[in-house]
Order: C-alpha cells, then sequence, then structure tokens
C-alpha cells in the first residue's frame, strides 16, 4: 500500500475509528451494567451486630491508621440507660472526610470489632466541603431484618463476648419493646411540648 | 541560695558517697552504693522491662519483669531490687538466655489473665504492658483457658475506676498511696490467682489519688473524668505550671482540638518530683466554662455587648477622669507578668498607690512583712525543705493550702525523721501524717503561743537547715507574723511565707501591694523611686509618694464617700470629691473577702467599674465595663511559687484569640494617650528583670502587738477555719468526680466543748454570727476547749459569706 501523505495520515485514523466498535458506557444511564469489582473500595459502613446495637467501640485504631488523617472518632461510655454497643465503650462522634480519604482500605484492616467495612458505593462527589464530612448517621448500615435501632439493652443473658462469638442473632422480644416503649415515650413528650407551645 | 553553692554542695556529697563498680552487660560502671542494678543499666543505656519499680517507690520486686542473669548467684534476680555490689557481673536480657527466657515467662504469666481489650483501655498506646508484649511477649497465647474476669469497671472513689482484670499486682498504686500520700485506702486482697487491690469501708478519698493513674503501668485505674475522650494519639501535650495554688507544680496539658482532656505531673525533681494532687490533675473545666465572649458596656442599667473599641474607649475615659482616686484589685490569681502590668498601669497611668492582690482575710501588719521579709527574695527551697531537721508550720495546714509541700515534708519525716512542729488549734489529718508535735494555739493568738513555744521547740529550731513555714492565715492573727520573724531572727531558721493561690507571691514580687514597687522596693524611698521611674520612663515626681490604701480601707472609703455625698446632698452642698472614684478589677471572687457584702456594696457604689474577666462574676454583674482576658492555657506566663522560683510556661492553645491581663491594660494606656507599656510576655519579663531585686533597707514599720487571747463566754467558741483542698472554689466548677472525693464537712469541737452546748458525738452543732448559722455534723476531736472549727469554703459551710467572720472571731453554739 503506497504511503499516504503526512497531511491525509491522520484524516484516515479519524476515518477508520467511526467503524469499529463503540467503547463509551453510558454513564450514569447504565450504571447498573458496569458493577464494581467485588473487592472494590467505596464508601465506608459502619456494621451492626444481629439486633441492631453498633460494632464500633469509638477506640479510633482506624483513625491511627488512616495516613490521610481523613477519619475523626470520639470515644463514650455506655450507660445502663443509653447503650450503643456490647461492652463499656461506643463511638459517640464518627466522621469521615471524603475529601481525604484515599479509599487505602488500612482502616477496615486495622478496626478490632469488624464494625468498619467498605461498600461498592462511589458516588461521593457534592458541591460542598462540608456535605462531604459524613457524619455516623450517614455510614450506619441500614437496619435490616430483626434489628431494632439503638439505644436498647444487650440481648438478656449474653455479655459482649457473647457478641463476638456470634451467639446473638436477631433482636429478641424484649429489646423490641423496650425500644417501641422508649419511642412511644418520644412521642408522648413530642405531643405534651407542642400541646404546651400550643 | 545560688547557683554555685548549689554545685559546691553536690560536689561535697557525692565526695562522701561511697562508689561501687560493676560490670552489666560487659561495660563497666561505677554508681554510689546502695543502687540498685535496674538503674545501674540505665546509666549503661541498657532498659530492663519493668512494671513496679519507679525510681521514687521503695523497692518490691512485685511484678517480677526485670528478671536478670548475675554470676555466681544461683537463679535470675530481680534487677530493681538487687543492688549492684563491687565486682559483680551482670548479664541482662540482651547477653544472657536465662534472663530473656525469664522475662518472656514473666510476661506469659501476667498475660494469661490480662484481657484482650487494648481498643477500649484508655492506656492503649501508652501502656508499658503493651509495649513490652509487642516487643517480647509471644504472638500467641499457649492458654486457652477461660480467663480470669471481674465486672468491669468498680468505682473506688468518684473519681477513679479500677478495673481488677487488667491489674498486674505491681502495688505501685498501693505503695503510692502508702508511702508518698500517706492514705492507705487501697490495699491487696484475696490471694493467688484472685488476689486484687481493694478498698475497705471507705472510698479512695486522697488529695493524692489521681497519681496512681499515672503511674499504673497497665489500664487497671482509669479516672472517671478522662473515661473514653481520647486516645493518647490525639493529644497534643504541652508542659504547663499548674494555676492552683503556690506549689509551682509542673504540668503537662493535653489537648485535643481546643479543648483540654486531662492534666498528668511532669517530672521536676526540684519542685514536685513527679507528683501533683487531685486539684491540679482534674480541676480543669472550669477553663472553659461560660466564658465571656466579648466586652461588655453598661448602657442604661443592663450590659450589652460592645466591640473592642467601644468598650476600651469607655473604661479609658472613665480610668482617664478618675486619675489620682482610682484603685485596683488584682486578686491572687494573675501570672507575674500580669501582675507587674497591673502595678505599673496602677502608678502611671491611674497614678493611685492604691492596689491590692490579696483577696482574702488579710492584716495589719502583713504588707510591711512581705515588703520585708518575702518580696525579691529567693526564700528557702524545696530541697532545703526536704533536709532540713525541723520545720516549724504557723497558721499552715500543708495537705490542704500546698499539696506538694506536704508531701516533701513527709517524705522527710520518713527518710530522715524531721521533725514537724505545728502552732494550729488541733492536730489535723496531715499533720498526724507527718508525725507533727501539736503547740496548741487559740485561732487569732498564734503570737502568745510562739513566745512561750517550749524549750524543746525552741532547741529543734537551732539546729543549722531549720525551716519556719508561715501561711497567709498567720496575717490575721496579730502579731504572728512579726513573732516568726523574730523567732527565725533568734533561732537562726529560714523563714518562709506560703501563700494559697498560685498568683500572689508574684503579685508581691511585682509590686501589687499598696507601699511596695517591683522587686521589694518600698514606695516611700526616694531611691527607689528614682530607680522605678527610670524604668518605666516617668519622672519621679510622678509616682505616688505616699503609700495607698489596700483592700479593706478601699471598701471602706467607698463607704465614706456615699455617706459623704448622701449628707452634701441633703444640706444642699455640692458633693466633694470622691476618694475612690474608679476599681479597675481583676480575678476577684467577693465571697473570698471577709465582710464580702461590703465589698459588694462597695462595688455598686463606685461611680465606675471596669473589670477584666474571664467568667462573669459578682464583680461583672456591677461593672460598667467587662472586659474579658484569656485564661491559663491561652497565654503564656510565670507563676512564682512559694519558694520565690519562677515557673515559666507557654500558650497551650497556640491559635486562641483573647488578650491576657498585661495587653489590656496595655491597650487601655494607649487610649488613655499614655507612652507604650510592655505588653508581650517577653517585654515584660525583661523589664522585671532589669529592674531587679531592691539592695536597700526595707523597713518593716510599725510594730501591731499580739492582742490578748480571747475570752469566750458559756455558749461561745473561738472559730478556727480553713480552706480545704478540695472545697466549693470557683476554679473547681464541672468536674463533679473531683467533687465527690472532697472531705465531708464537719465541725470540730473538744468533748468538753460540746457537752457544755449538750450536742453528742455526730449530732449537728449549729455554729452562728449576728449574720447567720452554720449546722454541720460534730466531731469531737483532741483540742483546747473554747475553739470550733468549721471548713471556711465548703459547699455546707461557707464562712465568710453566712458568718461573715474571721478566724479568732467569737461565734455562738447550739444544738440544731
Amino acid at each position: 500500500m503506497p504511503e499516504l501523505p503526512p497531511a491525509l495520515s491522520g484524516f484516515w485514523v479519524t476515518f477508520r475509528t467511526q467503524f469499529q466498535k463503540v467503547n463509551t458506557e453510558q454513564y450514569p444511564e447504565q450504571k447498573d451494567k458496569f458493577p464494581p469489582k467485588p473487592r472494590f473500595h467505596g464508601r465506608h459502613q459502619l456494621n451492626r451486630w444481629a439486633d441492631g446495637l453498633e460494632k464500633c467501640v469509638g477506640c479510633e485504631l482506624c483513625a491511627w491508621a488512616c495516613p490521610a488523617d481523613a477519619i475523626y472518632v470520639q470515644g463514650a461510655d455506655n450507660s445502663e440507660a443509653q447503650r450503643f454497643s456490647p461492652g463499656e465503650r461506643y463511638g459517640r462522634v464518627y466522621q469521615i472526610n471524603y475529601l481525604r480519604c484515599i479509599f487505602c482500605g488500612l482502616c477496615i484492616e486495622a478496626c478490632p470489632t469488624r464494625a468498619l467495612t467498605m461498600t461498592h458505593e462511589y458516588e461521593l462527589a457534592d458541591n460542598g466541603r462540608e456535605k462531604v464530612i459524613f457524619e455516623k448517621q450517614d455510614l450506619l448500615a441500614p437496619l435490616r431484618e430483626g434489628m431494632v435501632p439503638p439505644p436498647h439493652a444487650m440481648v438478656a443473658g449474653m455479655d459482649s463476648h457473647d457478641y463476638y462469638m456470634g451467639k446473638v442473632t436477631g433482636a429478641t422480644e424484649q429489646q423490641r419493646e423496650e425500644v417501641q416503649h422508649e419511642e412511644a415515650q418520644r412521642e408522648e413528650a413530642r405531643r405534651q411540648d407542642q400541646g404546651a407551645a400550643q | 541560695m545560688t547557683a554555685t553553692s548549689n554545685d559546691k554542695d553536690t560536689a561535697q556529697a557525692a565526695a562522701e558517697v561511697e562508689m561501687v563498680t560493676g560490670v552489666i552487660d560487659g561495660h563497666e560502671v561505677t554508681v554510689p552504693k546502695g543502687t540498685v542494678i535496674i538503674r545501674a543499666a540505665e546509666l549503661t543505656g541498657v532498659d530492663i522491662p519493668r512494671f513496679c519499680a519507679p525510681p521514687l517507690l521503695d523497692p518490691v520486686a512485685a511484678c517480677r519483669a526485670c528478671l536478670i542473669e548475675v554470676e555466681g548467684m544461683p537463679k535470675p534476680q530481680p534487677s530493681c531490687a538487687v543492688e549492684l555490689g563491687d565486682g559483680m557481673v551482670v548479664h541482662t536480657q540482651l547477653t544472657s538466655e536465662v534472663a530473656a527466657k525469664a522475662q518472656a515467662g514473666v510476661m506469659e504469666f501476667l498475660l494469661i489473665n490480662h484481657p484482650l481489650d487494648c481498643p477500649v483501655c484508655d492506656k492503649g498506646g501508652e501502656c508499658p504492658l503493651q509495649n513490652q508484649a509487642m516487643t517480647t511477649g509471644n504472638p500467641e497465647t499457649r492458654y486457652t483457658l477461660q480467663k480470669l474476669t471481674f465486672p468491669k469497671p468498680i468505682n473506688i472513689s468518684t473519681e477513679i475506676l479500677l478495673d481488677r482484670e487488667r491489674c498486674v499486682m505491681c502495688q505501685r498504686c498501693t505503695r503510692f498511696a502508702d508511702e508518698i500520700a500517706g492514705d492507705p485506702f487501697i490495699e491487696l486482697v484475696q490471694r493467688g490467682a484472685h488476689q486484687q487491690i481493694g478498698i475497705g469501708e471507705e472510698p479512695f478519698d486522697s488529695y493524692f489519688s489521681g497519681n496512681t493513674i499515672q503511674i499504673c503501668p497497665v489500664g487497671a485505674l482509669t479516672s472517671a473524668d478522662y473515661r473514653f475522650r481520647a486516645r493518647p494519639f490525639d493529644l497534643v501535650s504541652v508542659p504547663t505550671t499548674c494555676e492552683h495554688c503556690a506549689s509551682g507544680c509542673s504540668l503537662r496539658t493535653d489537648y485535643r482540638h481546643d479543648a483540654v482532656m486531662r492534666r498528668q505531673a511532669w517530672d521536676d525533681p526540684e519542685v514536685n518530683e513527679e507528683w501533683n494532687c487531685d486539684k491540679g490533675r482534674f480541676a480543669f473545666p472550669y477553663l472553659s466554662l461560660d466564658r465571656l465572649s466579648g466586652p461588655l458596656v453598661r448602657e442604661d442599667g443592663e450590659l450589652r455587648p460592645a466591640s473592642w473599641p467601644e468598650a476600651l474607649r469607655l473604661a479609658a475615659d472613665g480610668l482617664g477622669r478618675a486619675r489620682g482616686r482610682a484603685a485596683v484589685l488584682t486578686g491572687g490569681r494573675l501570672t507575674m507578668e500580669d501582675a507587674y502590668a497591673y502595678a505599673r498601669f496602677a502608678r502611671t497611668a491611674l497614678a493611685t498607690d492604691n492596689i491590692d492582690m490579696r483577696a482574702r482575710a488579710i492584716g495589719p501588719d502583713e504588707a510591711g512583712f512581705l515588703a520585708s521579709q518575702v518580696a525579691g527574695t529567693c526564700g528557702p527551697t524545696y530541697a532545703q525543705l526536704a533536709a532540713a531537721p525541723a520545720v516549724l508550720l504557723v497558721a499552715f495546714e500543708p495537705e490542704e493550702e500546698s499539696p506538694i509541700v506536704f508531701l516533701r515534708l513527709r517524705k522527710a519525716v520518713r527518710q530522715h525523721g524531721q521533725q514537724v512542729v505545728t502552732v494550729a488549734p488541733y492536730p489535723s489529718h496531715g499533720s498526724t501524717k507527718l508525725s507533727a508535735t501539736l503547740v496548741p494555739a487559740v485561732p487569732g493568738a498564734e503570737a502568745h503561743s510562739l513566745a512561750a513555744l517550749p524549750a524543746d521547740v525552741r532547741d529543734l529550731l537551732q539546729q543549722p537547715g531549720s525551716v519556719i513555714l508561715v501561711g497567709e492565715r498567720a496575717a490575721t492573727a496579730p502579731g504572728a507574723l512579726r513573732a516568726a520573724a523574730d523567732l527565725a531572727d533568734q533561732t537562726g531558721a529560714h523563714l518562709g511565707w506560703i501563700p494559697r493561690r498560685a498568683g500572689e507571691r508574684g503579685a508581691v514580687d511585682t509590686g501589687c501591694l499598696p507601699g511596695l514597687l517591683p522587686g521589694g522596693r518600698p514606695l516611700t524611698d526616694p531611691a527607689a523611686r528614682r530607680e522605678v521611674a527610670s524604668a518605666w520612663g516617668v519622672a519621679a515626681d510622678d509616682l505616688p509618694t505616699s503609700a495607698g490604701l489596700d483592700l479593706p480601707a478601699v471598701v471602706a472609703a467607698i463607704a465614706a464617700d456615699v455617706a459623704t455625698r448622701r449628707s452634701a446632698a441633703e444640706q444642699g452642698d455640692e458633693a466633694p470629691a470622691n476618694t475612690i472614684d474608679a476599681l479597675l478589677v481583676a480575678g476577684v471572687e467577693a465571697s473570698d473577702v471577709p465582710h464580702s457584702d461590703a465589698l459588694l456594696r462597695a462595688l455598686q457604689d463606685v461611680p465606675f467599674l471596669v473589670s477584666l474577666e474571664t467568667r462573669p462574676s459578682e464583680v461583672t454583674d456591677f461593672a460598667d465595663v467587662v472586659l474579658p482576658v484569656s485564661v491559663v492555657t491561652e497565654k503564656e506566663g510565670t507563676f512564682v511559687d512559694w519558694e520565690g522560683r519562677r515557673r515559666p510556661f507557654a500558650r497551650s492553645f497556640p491559635l486562641a484569640t483573647t488578650f491576657p491581663d498585661a495587653e489590656v491594660l496595655a491597650l487601655l494606656a494607649d487610649y488613655l494617650d499614655l507612652d507604650a507599656a510592655p505588653r508581650d510576655v517577653p517585654a515584660l519579663r525583661a523589664e522585671i528583670d532589669s529592674l531587679g531585686a531592691w539592695g536597700g533597707e526595707r523597713p518593716w514599720p510599725g510594730a501591731a502587738g499580739a492582742t490578748d487571747t480571747p475570752n469566750p463566754g458559756p455558749g461561745e467558741a473561738v472559730l478556727a477555719s480553713w480552706r480545704l483542698l478540695l472545697d466549693r472554689g470557683i476554679m473547681q466548677e464541672g468536674e463533679p468526680y473531683l467533687a465527690g472525693t472532697r472531705q465531708p464537712s464537719v465541725a470540730r469541737v473538744s468533748a468538753a466543748t460540746a457537752a457544755g452546748v449538750g450536742v453528742p458525738d455526730g449530732e449537728r452543732l449549729s455554729v452562728s454570727t449576728d449574720h447567720g448559722t452554720i449546722a454541720l455534723p460534730v466531731e469531737i476531736t483532741e483540742m483546747p476547749d473554747g475553739i470550733v472549727w468549721l471548713p471556711m469554703n465548703s459547699p455546707e459551710s461557707r464562712v465568710t459569706t453566712t458568718l461573715r467572720a474571721t478566724p479568732g472571731d467569737t461565734v455562738r453554739l447550739g444544738r440544731e
């Protein structure tokens, strides 16, 4: 094949490409077509035990491991009246700054209770710095079947060790009643406040 | 004492000490005889693991972590308890397999029952056991059975939490409580694997309990206050000086973001060694409690927020109008530099000598005593106190009023049998722990007790190096200060004055007293005035020439002004000029002053009141202008401790945007169009140093003689009272756990006095004056008849505000 003049060879590339298969992915219209790989590092999640109590103990090892200083944690004491996790300590404040996070996953390796894992969610861009600092409520795993939202007591007769050993399989009727009772009391207080305001 | 003579002393002492030479890991080391191997090894750079052996506690060899091999000895030896002998050949874990194996074995034993809860343990990250387990511990445990567990954690006091399963039985805490603090409220109980730290029926309410948390080598002892608030790697640590009392402890402030998380004792062998008291350790929440966020000015009787320029303009105008007729009350809490700025501002900007740093009961001959004996001097030191063969305490309770002085005395009593003699109404808990001899004294009549001191006590004090310590309360006893100074002259004992507040000594040195210029210069001495005037860049004639008014005199003058104005108004005359037209008040709590009602009335009546404060107070309630100032964490400065030793500290929070007092005063001086005063701490320090101490005469005019011993009638008693370390002081606010360790409030009387008013032991005794009544459970105490002791400022017993009485006053007793 005779050599094309250099000026035309560029046009030839363009012409030839018109008939090749298109590589463009139709994001976001067709995003389900290309799911992330199984070990993709996406947004973090704070997991729960089977009865809804939080796994995070506020130990800050994730913050310690973080090479980007993206995680901020403050622990606090579980009390008999307000229990968020089995054992003594829970994470009262939990923030991850996704402007800093480099998704390296060292925090996940550091977590001693498997409280912190990563999801496949990657759509984290937003239009304000404060909107990409995720608070605890943004990171907590949703309540699944059989979970009731903390604060509530541990399963009767179990201690934190039993939770680690996987002996708790779901919220008991007692825990459900406790949470419903608390909710009813809050509702009552709210109604009284509204009544007082009127 | 100068540095040179100090070095010479040390050199002489070293010459007398017998030295021994041994070999540790092949290195020869020569140490004084009696040094244990673990310390000798430190000198060669060999670190032997240890849990039970901090240097200031006696060796016990409880944890066995420091086992080493000594040639010629059949078994591994604990290096924390075996002294290095001459020619001894020692092999540590670095050169001996026997030692390394012994240490590894001990670690394995210690970890058998230790829980794996490092992630939730407050010690995690700064834990010697954790470090040791990480460096030499076995990564796999051979122990597969159930670990011993205890219910987590138990309160051994409201502040201290004990987690028994973490304990490695090193006994540092029990030994500290027994040897150092003298409060053996915790002890080992049970045996074998069940051995644990326990308390008896009483909680661990020791003033020094916080030190056990710091020396605990595991997370067995933690504080309720710091529980789960931060991890060591979150914290920024800065050295600082304690702002609570005049002991001058070095502290470490650990903060996270803009909040102090905890405070710990910092190692300073010359002052606090490794210890501090619970007040210094835990009483810091007040630093961020309801702070004033900006200047306030009074408009139509109400305070409203204002800008700095507006507030400064108003304050400067008001103070400028009152030039020559103003007074300054600085309180006893300022740093040396801030106090100096007030002393300078009063004499130059306000052209007055009416300045007083004492927000407490004061006496007539106190100012003379401070000016002639204390200001600008360097008194007896902690080292001299520790070496003294005998110490006389006059109106001073070291455990309550200066706890590190107490620890040093107790150390001397334990180590070389120091004789402590206390002139007090009864042997307090602290005096008992010092095995002190009591010279009974009726409050207010300490001078009589000093004059009639038993001959054997006088002989004790004549031993070279003896010390007389006078507390600030001696000022209220007529003639006591003079008697103590005379006694020091006669016996050759060193005389030390110990105020309660951290800022008082610095304020004395910088001239925050009427008639006293910085460096102990008497205001009435023209040469002293010239020196100060040239340093301040003013004409010597511009400085006041006669001594001004102290706090009670200022209060009286304001009351007299009001009376004069009223009578002039009634007769239709033109009112004469006031004596006091304006008050400038720094951190003063009105209820600290006896007859605080009179002070409050004066604050209300004075025509113009400027308050420099950190929080809303009784003073800001009446102020015309309130200017917010920095707390200690937000400024650098210096506290001068009771020895006269400067204890400088840097800013903890470098980004703080508040102004220290000295800077606000410099701004005020700018608004008054005065020559620039130094406003930053280095410049202030330089000016203080360039002035130096006064080398001339220091007169102590007037002789306030001792008054007669009060003679209470039936149903009456003489009031004895002092402040307890933990009371309702405003700098202890916001710390409920610390407040829970306060001593219970009781009234103390002798059995005969109690019988006289028919109140049996434990029943409630009412103590009353014309103004009010305090009722407390009575504790029969061995003390002279006709005296009743009350805590001065405890929640149930507020002597200054309820009774409006000072120690030495006669009060009525009765059954509630």
